[in-house]
């Protein structure tokens, strides 16, 4: 009996063990150890941080990176504080049939692939799109007014395209919040904004944390949205790994810069741990 | 702010109007899209030039629909193949981690728990590119020493299917748990002291019970693996995937066709989400 529960452990561990590293640990290993390779002639290699001095050497690269990070922590902000009062209205403000069908409305978009969404917004959005045809007949512009191709627009969809992963997991914090707390802190003489803040908030912190982390995760290893809807100088990170990779055939630098992504975006959700004492187990399992 | 406690009506009708405002915002886009696939026209924009089938139907230039369209038509089905493929392994990997993880304590498993929800906190774009180095490395190395040309280690399907499922296995895992976690492990004991053997009792107690989340996580792995779009994009060979056609598509300009294929994504994943619920609401 021993012996099986042993046989049926290992059986058990090798399918996780293959797939962690061989499709996960080892590939970023050898990413990293390409990224510290230069050519230094056909076919010879020298190991050297030749690449990294190029990246940080190389203010577009560096504007880049930096801007792709702040674009994203702003898209997180501003999910956040647009999905809160709406998943605070679907947890708390109403009951029954009514939640269940708002919170599958929210659902709904995000069966359809980003790529239709993004698509629906440059529809809405161009110059022969849907609101430059309603400004101009309802007066209030003479010409056709492009929206798209900028930095808003580019905003916009990002939030949009995370507004799901940040509505889900509020929901189901606020949810959990028994409605005797906050009518206990009214009762004790709270107003509205001090209950949100000491009771509400410290509350839905979870929720907040696993929202955040996975709206910024999606928001800056975004390439879909930023290349259908930024114009030319809204270039985004991920666009650069592309381009090294797939147009220039630079995998060596290619590989740094996707190890620079990796780095910033495990820093700043570490950070977002760190700062609100979560940790990845409780936020994501 | 809760029901129970009043509020001035301004407040109340002024957060109403918000949320309103919030579910219009949400259908906006995929309404126009839908909308659009009607036009009769060379753009999927305004003025309205009538009603028409014929992005759907049509097949004759300059409208071919989508059910005259070879290209789009094969995209649809190398995206199912691929979501077929990678929703078979991510839920037979997903049942055996859930398994691993719920029924036993070992040195590391601490370590592997959190390794194992690493693909979700890397970028997907990150993703693709480090399975494409490592198998080209393989490929190169096998080339070099055995002058065997492998192909499947080169960018193409076999590649797209690994890519996704490197992070999908994730997500498929913590449905499997967290109804795992759910489970009376007496029952399965009380199938052994009936006589059943250790797998006998797993299959005839324990995965009946498990059926639901093994259906619902094949088909969000489904839908992943079909809107996936920063992994696959990387790791492409010649058969392109449904969403990446699309893109190069809609790079070249659109027409109406795309929003017709869109209209029949929607129509398509909506479908399949509400036969998972229902499913899910008979079984519990």
């Amino acid at each position: 009996m021993r012996a099986q529960a042993k046989l049926g452990f290992i059986l058990l561990l090798m399918p996780l063990l293959l797939w962690l590293t061989a499709l996960i640990v080892i590939p970023h290993v050898d990413m990293f150890l390409i990224s510290l390779r230069e050519r230094v002639g056909v076919g010879e290699y020298a190991t050297s941080t030749a690449n990294y001095r190029t990246f940080l050497n190389e203010p577009l690269y560096l504007m880049t990176f930096a801007r792709t990070a702040i674009m994203a922590v702003a898209a997180t902000f501003i999910t956040l504080l647009i999905a809160f009062p709406v998943s605070y209205y679907i947890a708390k403000m109403v009951k029954g049939r009514t939640q269940s069908a708002l919170f599958l409305m929210c659902l709904v978009p995000f069966w359809v692939s980003e790529l239709v969404r993004t698509f629906g917004w440059m529809i809405l959005l161009r110059e022969t799109g849907v609101f430059s045809s309603l400004l101009q007949w309802s007066g209030l512009v003479s010409g056709p007014v492009e929206m798209l191709y900028n930095d808003a627009a580019i905003m916009v969809g990002l939030v949009y395209t995370s507004m799901l992963f940040m509505v889900v997991p509020l929901v189901t914090t606020l949810e959990s919040l028994d409605d005797s707390v906050i009518e206990a802190g009214y009762d004790l003489g709270g107003s509205g904004p001090s209950i949100l803040r000491e009771i509400i908030i410290p509350h839905a912190t979870p929720g907040i944390v696993s929202g955040s982390i996975v709206v910024f995760m999606l928001s800056l290893g975004n390439y879909l949205t930023p290349t259908m809807l930024g114009g030319k100088d809204s270039l985004w990170f991920t666009e650069l790994i592309y381009s090294q990779f797939i147009v220039r055939f630079n995998w060596e630098l290619g590989a740094a810069f996707g190890f620079m992504l990796l780095i910033l975006s495990s820093v700043i959700v570490w950070a977002m741990l760190r700062l609100t004492g979560q940790t990845l187990e409780k936020t994501m399992g | 702010m809760i029901p129970t406690i009043p509020q001035p009506r301004a407040i109340r009708a002024a957060y109403g109007a918000y949320v309103a405002l919030f579910f219009i915002y949400l259908a906006l886009p995929l309404t126009v899209v839908a909308v659009f696939a009607f036009n009769d026209s060379q753009f999927p924009s305004l003025p309205w030039e009538g009603f028409t089938w014929n992005w759907f139907f049509g097949d004759s230039d300059p409208m071919i629909g989508v059910f005259h369209d070879r290209a789009i038509l094969g995209a649809i089905g190398t995206s199912v193949f691929v979501g077929v493929c990678v929703s078979a392994l991510s839920v037979a990997v997903g049942t055996s981690n859930a398994f691993l993880f719920n029924r036993y304590q070992f040195r590391g498993r601490g370590v592997l728990y959190v390794l194992m929800l690493m693909p979700l906190v890397i970028p997907g774009i990150v993703l693709g590119i480090s399975i494409l180095v490592f198998s080209s490395t393989l490929a190169n190395a096998a080339w070099d020493g055995l002058k065997w040309d492998i192909v499947a280690l080169r960018p193409g399907l076999t590649l797209v299917v690994l890519g996704q499922f490197s992070f999908i296995a994730t997500i498929a895992t913590l449905v499997i748990s967290a109804r795992l976690q759910k489970f009376d492990r007496t029952l399965e004991e009380a199938a052994m002291n009936l006589g059943a053997g250790r797998l006998t009792a797993v299959r005839t107690v324990t995965l009946p019970f498990l059926a639901p989340a093994l259906v619902g996580a094949f088909v969000v792995a489904f839908l992943m693996s079909f809107e996936n779009f920063n992994t696959t994009l990387m790791l492409v060979g010649s058969d392109a995937p449904l969403t990446i056609a699309m893109f190069d598509r809609l790079k070249e300009g659109s027409t109406p066709l795309l929003n017709a294929v869109s209209l029949l994504l929607m129509l398509g994943s909506s479908l399949l989400a509400l036969m998972m619920i229902a499913f899910q609401r008979r079984a519990t």
